[in-house]
C-alpha cells in the first residue's frame, strides 16, 4: 500500500437546495489528512463540521471539488470498508446484546462465527468493556453504551475511524476518562481519526491537528498543527502549552463568528 | 325482597373488602392488584343472581348466572362445535391470511416512498370504515361456510395491519439508517437486521388490534348466513327461541376465547419485542 | 401535492383492478343473458360453460366484456353502477322516501349519535371516577381493559330482541349498542389521558398548593385532550358498527344494516354494495368531523402538532 494522505480534500463544496434558496454548507475546503493523524475539527453549529465528516463518509454528496479517501473516491471507500463510523448517540440495537451489538458489521462484512467471536472478545477488551458482552444495551451507562459503540466501529479493522461528537451527550468527568481511553487506543492501533467536536479543550487535549471551521458558508479558518507529544497525561491540560493553543483555537472560532 | 336487600349487603361487603385492600402499602402488592378485581367481578354477579331472582326477572330477559352457568356445563359440545366453527375455522385462518397479506403488503409499500404515500392514507381511511358491512357480499361469493367468514376477518384485518407495519418500518431513525449505510449493507441486510427487529412492536400492536376484530368478523358474518353451526350461528337462533341462557353462555364463550387469543399475542410479544421500553419491568 | 398525486394513484389502481375483476366474475351471468337475448355464445351449452372458469369465458367471449359491466344482478358490481346507484337512491330521491339512503343513511345516524354521545359521556365520567379512587381504579379498570379483547358485540341481538319484549323500540336498542361500543374505548383512552402529565408537572401543581379540582381542571383536563380525541375516532366508528348491527337481528326495515340484509335477501347485489358505500362514507365523516374538532381545540389550546 502506498503512503499517501489518508484523506484529500480539495476546493470541497456542498451546497444544499433549500426552500429559502442555496445553503453553503461547505465553501471551498482544502485538507490533508495523513497516516496516523487524530484530526480534531471544530467550530459552532452549521460551520460544516460534521457535513465535512459525512462527505467523507458518503453519507453527503459534495457539488464541487475533489475528495479521495485513501486514494478512492468516499463510496469507493464505504464500499471498500475502508472506516468505521461513530454517531453522536450510541445508537446500539436494543434488540440486540453488546457482543451481538458489535457483531452486526461482522455479519453484514461476512465474516465467519469464529472470527466474529475473536473479534469481539478483543474489541471489548480494547474498549474496556470484558464481561458485558452478554449485556443489553439498556442495561449498561451512557459512557459505556458509546464506548461500545466504538467497540462495534473497530470490530471490522477500518484503518480510519470517524467520530462525530462521540462524548457530546456525556458528562464531565466520564468525558475526560473516555478522551484519555481514547488516546490510548489511538496509541495502540496507529488508525487515523477524524473527530468533530465543539469543546476546545477535547479537540486541543485528543488531537495532533486542529481544524477550527466557521459557519455561513461552512469553510476552514485555520488549521493548527499541535506541537504537543503524543504521550499526553490529563493533566498536560494544565500546561503552557496547552493553554496557548487552546487560546488560538479561541482566536480562530472567534475571529470566523461575530456572537451576533 | 329479602333476597335484593341481600345483593346489596353483598355490594357493600365487597366494597368494603375492596376498599381495604386499596389502602396505602397493600393495593401495589401483586396479590392485591389480581385480588380487588376478582372481588369486584364476583360481587357483581352475586347481585345479578340475587336480584334477577329477587324481582323475578323472567328468564327470557335475563338469566341469572346460575343458569348462564348450568347452560354452558349442559351444552358443552355443542358450544365446543360452534368453538370450532367460527373461532378455529373462520377467525383464526382468516386471521393467519389477513395478517399476513398484510404484512407482506407492508413490507413492499415502505420500500417505495410513492406506494407508502399513496397507501397510507387508503389503508388508514379503510381501517376506519364499517367493513363488517362486507359480510353479505363475502357471504355471497364464498358460500355459507367458514370460508366466507374467513374472508371477512381477511379484509378486516388486513388494513390495520398493513398500517401498522408501515409505521413499524419507518421507525429506525436517520442515524441508525446511516449506519447500515456505512456498513454498505444490501437492501436485504437492512430490512433483515435493521427493519424487521425495529418494526416488530408496531406489527404486534396490528397483530393485538386484529385479535378482536377477527372475532367480531367471524361472529358477526354469521348473522348474514350460516350453516346450522358456529357462534353467530347459535346466537341468533337462541335470541329467536329466547333461549337467553345459551346466549349468554356463548357470549362467555367468546369472551374467553378473546381473552385468551389476545393473551397469546401479548405473550409472543413479550417474547419477541423484550427490549422495547413497554416491556421491560 | 405529492401525496395527492400518490393517493390518485392508488385510488385509481384499485379501479382499475376492480373492473378488470368484474369481468371474470360477472361473465358467466353475462353470457346466459346474451344467449336469451339471441346473442351468438362459446360454449353455447350452458352445462359445458358451468365447469369452466370465470377467465377461460371470457377468452372465449370477449365481445361481451362491456357487458359484464352493466348487468341487473352482477355478482361484483362495476364502480359506476354503484356510483349511479349512490346517486339515484340520495339525490334524485325524496329525503322521507323508504328508497331514499338519505332517510336510511339518518335512521342509523340518529342512533349512532345519540349512543355516542351517551357512551362518551359515561366513559369519561367513569374516567374521571377512575383517576380520583384508588379503588375504583384497581376493580374496574382490569375489566375494561379485557373487554376490549372480547367481541362485546355479539351481545347486540339479544339486547334488540330483549329490549323489544319489554316494549322498547326503535333508536333507543341500537343507540345502547352503540353506547357500550364507545364507552370502553374512551374509558381506557380517558384514563390514560388524565395519567398522561408527568411527574414534575404534577409536583409543580403541588408547590402551588393547588386543590385537587384545580389540578384536574388546570393540567389533568387539559393534557387529556389528545388521548380523549384518539379514542372518540375509536369509538364512533365502533357507533356506527353497532348501530348497523343492531338492524340486523329483528330484521329492521330502515337504516344502512337493514338495506345490507334485505340486498342479501333479495340477491340485489347493487343495493348492498351502494348501502355499504353510503356506510363508509358516513363513517369517513363522522371520523373527520372528530378530526376537525380535534384540530381546532388542540390548535387554540396551542398544542396542536
Amino acid at each position: 500500500m502506498t503512503v499517501g494522505p489518508v484523506i484529500q480534500a480539495s476546493g470541497l463544496d456542498l451546497t444544499f437546495q433549500t426552500g429559502d434558496g442555496p445553503v453553503h454548507a461547505l465553501k471551498d475546503v482544502n485538507l490533508t489528512v495523513d497516516k496516523g493523524d487524530f484530526v480534531s475539527f471544530i467550530g459552532p453549529s452549521g460551520c460544516g463540521k460534521t457535513t465535512f465528516l459525512r462527505c467523507i463518509a458518503a453519507l453527503e454528496t459534495p457539488t464541487g471539488g475533489s475528495l479521495t479517501v485513501n486514494g478512492m473516491t468516499p463510496d469507493e471507500a464505504r464500499r471498500a470498508r475502508a472506516y468505521g463510523y461513530v454517531f453522536q448517540a450510541a445508537g446500539l440495537y436494543p434488540w440486540r446484546t453488546i457482543a451481538r451489538n458489535i457483531k452486526l458489521p461482522l455479519e453484514i462484512m461476512g465474516f465467519t462465527r469464529a472470527e466474529q467471536d475473536k473479534r469481539v472478545d478483543r474489541v471489548l477488551k480494547l474498549v474496556d468493556l470484558e464481561g458485558f458482552g452478554g449485556k443489553y444495551p439498556w442495561q449498561l451507562s451512557g459512557g459505556m453504551q458509546q464506548r461500545a459503540s466504538i467497540a462495534r466501529a473497530l470490530a471490522f479493522d477500518a484503518d480510519l475511524l470517524l467520530m462525530d461528537e462521540p462524548f457530546g451527550a456525556l458528562d464531565e468527568i466520564v468525558r475526560d476518562h473516555l478522551n484519555e481511553q481514547l488516546l490510548a487506543l489511538w496509541a495502540s492501533t496507529g488508525k487515523t481519526i477524524a473527530f468533530v467536536t465543539h469543546s476546545i479543550p477535547e479537540a486541543v487535549y485528543l488531537s495532533t491537528k486542529i481544524v477550527v471551521m466557521s459557519p455561513r458558508p461552512g469553510r476552514i479558518t485555520d488549521v493548527i498543527e499541535s506541537p504537543l507529544p503524543r504521550e499526553r497525561p490529563l493533566d498536560i491540560r494544565d500546561t503552557p502549552e496547552f493553554i496557548q493553543i487552546a487560546h488560538r483555537v479561541r482566536e480562530g472560532l472567534r475571529a470566523g463568528h461575530s456572537y451576533d | 325482597m329479602i333476597l335484593v336487600v341481600c345483593a346489596f349487603l353483598a355490594w357493600a361487603v365487597g366494597w368494603t373488602l375492596n376498599l381495604t385492600l386499596a389502602r396505602d402499602g397493600v393495593a401495589e402488592t401483586r396479590a392485591a392488584q389480581i385480588t380487588v378485581p376478582v372481588i369486584f367481578g364476583v360481587t357483581v354477579l352475586i347481585m345479578w343472581e340475587l336480584i334477577v331472582r329477587g324481582l323475578q326477572v323472567p328468564g327470557v330477559i335475563l338469566p341469572p348466572p346460575s343458569a348462564v352457568a348450568r347452560a354452558f356445563v349442559q351444552n358443552g359440545n355443542v358450544l365446543w362445535v360452534d368453538f370450532v366453527q367460527t373461532i378455529l375455522k373462520g377467525a383464526l385462518s382468516g386471521y393467519l391470511i389477513g395478517c399476513g397479506a398484510g404484512f407482506i403488503a407492508g413490507i413492499f409499500a415502505a420500500k417505495s416512498d410513492f406506494l407508502r404515500r399513496g397507501l397510507l392514507p387508503v389503508g388508514n381511511f379503510a381501517a376506519a370504515l364499517p367493513i363488517v358491512g362486507t359480510a353479505p357480499i363475502l357471504v355471497m361469493w364464498f358460500g355459507f361456510d367458514w370460508q366466507s367468514k374467513a374472508a371477512v376477518v381477511t379484509v378486516m384485518v388486513f388494513f390495520p395491519m398493513l398500517v401498522n407495519t408501515v409505521a413499524g418500518l419507518a421507525e429506525p431513525t436517520a442515524m441508525q439508517r446511516d449506519l447500515m449505510h456505512t456498513y454498505a449493507a444490501s437492501p436485504r441486510q437492512s430490512l433483515e437486521k435493521l427493519d424487521l427487529p425495529a418494526a416488530m412492536p408496531f406489527v404486534f400492536n396490528g397483530l393485538k388490534i386484529s385479535t378482536t376484530l377477527a372475532l367480531i368478523g367471524a361472529i358477526v358474518a354469521e348473522f348474514f348466513g350460516s350453516p346450522t353451526v358456529g357462534m353467530g350461528f347459535r346466537i341468533s337462533t337462541s335470541v329467536g327461541q329466547l333461549a337467553l341462557d345459551m346466549v349468554w353462555a356463548e357470549i362467555v364463550v367468546a369472551a374467553l376465547a378473546g381473552t385468551a387469543f389476545f393473551g397469546l399475542v401479548s405473550l409472543a410479544e413479550r417474547i419477541v419485542t423484550f427490549w422495547h421500553p413497554s416491556q421491560r419491568s | 401535492m405529492k401525496t395527492l398525486l400518490a393517493i390518485l394513484t392508488v385510488v385509481g389502481a384499485i379501479m382499475v383492478i376492480w373492473y378488470a375483476a368484474a369481468v371474470p366474475m360477472n361473465m358467466g351471468t353475462a353470457i346466459s343473458e346474451a344467449q336469451r337475448a339471441g346473442v351468438e355464445v362459446t360454449p353455447p351449452e350452458a352445462q359445458v360453460r358451468r365447469d369452466m372458469s370465470g377467465t377461460s369465458l371470457t377468452l372465449k367471449n370477449l365481445g361481451l366484456i362491456s357487458a359484464t359491466w352493466e348487468l341487473k344482478r352482477p355478482r361484483l358490481p362495476a364502480p359506476h353502477q354503484v356510483a349511479i346507484e349512490l346517486w339515484d337512491t340520495t339525490a334524485m330521491k325524496k329525503v322521507n322516501s323508504k328508497r331514499s339512503l338519505i332517510y336510511h343513511g339518518w335512521v342509523t345516524l340518529s342512533a349512532t349519535l345519540l349512543g355516542f354521545a351517551f357512551g362518551t359521556g359515561l366513559g369519561i365520567l367513569l374516567a374521571v371516577g377512575i383517576v380520583h379512587s384508588k379503588v375504583m381504579d384497581m376493580s374496574v379498570m382490569p375489566w375494561a381493559i379485557v373487554s376490549q379483547t372480547i367481541p362485546i358485540i355479539a351481545l347486540a341481538p339479544m339486547i334488540i330482541v330483549v329490549l323489544y319484549s319489554i316494549g322498547i323500540q326503535g333508536i333507543i336498542p341500537k343507540a345502547i349498542i352503540s353506547a357500550y361500543l364507545s364507552f370502553f374505548p374512551v374509558v381506557v383512552g380517558m384514563v390514560k389521558g388524565l395519567r398522561s402529565p408527568d411527574a414534575m408537572q404534577t409536583d409543580l401543581m403541588h408547590t402551588y398548593s393547588a386543590s385537587q379540582a384545580e389540578t384536574f381542571w388546570k393540567l389533568r383536563l387539559p393534557s387529556s385532550l389528545p388521548y380523549l380525541f384518539a379514542s372518540l375516532k375509536v369509538g364512533i366508528a365502533a357507533s356506527l358498527v353497532g348501530a348497523i348491527v343492531g338492524e340486523l337481528p329483528t330484521g329492521a326495515v330502515s337504516g344502512l344494516g337493514a338495506r345490507l340484509l334485505a340486498g342479501s335477501y333479495y340477491g340485489q347485489t347493487v343495493q348492498i354494495w351502494s348501502a355499504l358505500f353510503a356506510a363508509a362514507i358516513l363513517a369517513s365523516v363522522l371520523v373527520g368531523i372528530v378530526g376537525l374538532l380535534e384540530r381546532g381545540l388542540l390548535r387554540r389550546m396551542g398544542l396542536s402538532r
